[in-house]
């Protein structure tokens, strides 16, 4: 059966949102709890390890990209992969740059923004 | 307001891993997946064979090496800094279907990877990690 193109679109933004949430948990997990480097000089690898699975922004993102891959499969098997690859590459990419500006409070200068748009173009112009 | 720029070079080596490791555990799945046979709803056993196949093993390590190079990089550089070196996964794909399984590249393939490498230019040549350092440090209190 063939999907509407409202059902695939949904079914790739929902992919993309999932990614977006995904990595910016785990980059506000991560950004909390400063550099790992100088974290396992302090505590070792172990207490490292223990730091960044208890840290409740990193599960939570952990597990958004836990659903995002599943979601994927689903994405995938009503859309074609050369429409869903790009599509959720891109909206991820700019997704991500809205999202760390807002959320994480990222200076995304003209130069972030430009790199940004650099890649969503690059990446469709790879899948062609 | 940008308040680190320096990397140490353990910091670009772990940008490298990001930039290689995703790409060739991709093309070790790949290949372990070729041998495998497709998988579907009615073979879903294979998905247990692939765990014995060595390219599965490799990819899967490869990948689990990403994730935590990944999660290294965000912890002293910004998400909007480490996107095109997660990015650039592609165009290394792209270089080793060219030169190693001598594939054709198009005209197109090839801008695409020319404004991949452009966005890691653009990105490298600023500051790894921006923010607001009253916000970072209340973050940082909560974290630790």
């Amino acid at each position: 059966m063939r999907s509407s193109p409202l059902h695939v679109w949904s079914a790739i933004l929902f992919v993309a949102t999932l990614a977006v949430m995904g990595e910016v948990m785990i980059a506000a997990g991560m950004r909390q709890l400063g550099d790992l480097d100088e974290l396992r000089s302090r505590r070792g690898m172990g207490g490292t390890i223990a730091a960044v699975l208890t840290n409740s922004r990193f599960v939570v993102g952990a597990l958004c990209m836990a659903l995002n891959f599943f979601s994927m499969l689903f994405a995938l098997s009503i859309a074609n992969l050369s429409l869903a690859g790009p599509a959720i590459a891109a909206l991820t990419y700019v997704g991500n740059a809205v999202a760390a500006r807002f959320f994480l409070r990222e200076h995304v200068d003209r130069r972030r923004w430009l790199a940004t748009l650099c890649v969503v173009l690059g990446v469709i112009l790879l899948s062609r | 307001m940008p308040v680190k720029h320096a990397l140490r070079p353990s910091q670009y080596a772990i940008l490298l891993g990001v930039m290689l490791s995703a790409s060739v555990g991709d093309s070790f799945l790949k290949r372990g997946m070729e041998q495998v046979g497709a998988v579907n709803l009615h073979h879903l056993g294979l998905l247990w064979h692939a765990l014995f196949n060595p390219y599965v093993d490799i990819g899967i390590v490869m990948l689990i090496s990403f994730f935590s190079l990944y999660t290294t990089a965000l912890s002293w550089a910004d998400l909007t800094f480490v996107m095109p070196a997660t990015a650039f996964g592609y165009v290394v794909i792209a270089l080793m279907g060219r030169f190693w399984l001598h594939e054709r590249l198009s005209l197109w393939r090839w801008l695409g990877i020319l404004l991949i490498v452009t966005a890691v230019g653009f990105v490298a040549g600023g500051p790894s990690r921006t923010g607001h350092p009253e916000l970072d440090r209340m973050d940082a209190g909560i974290g630790r």
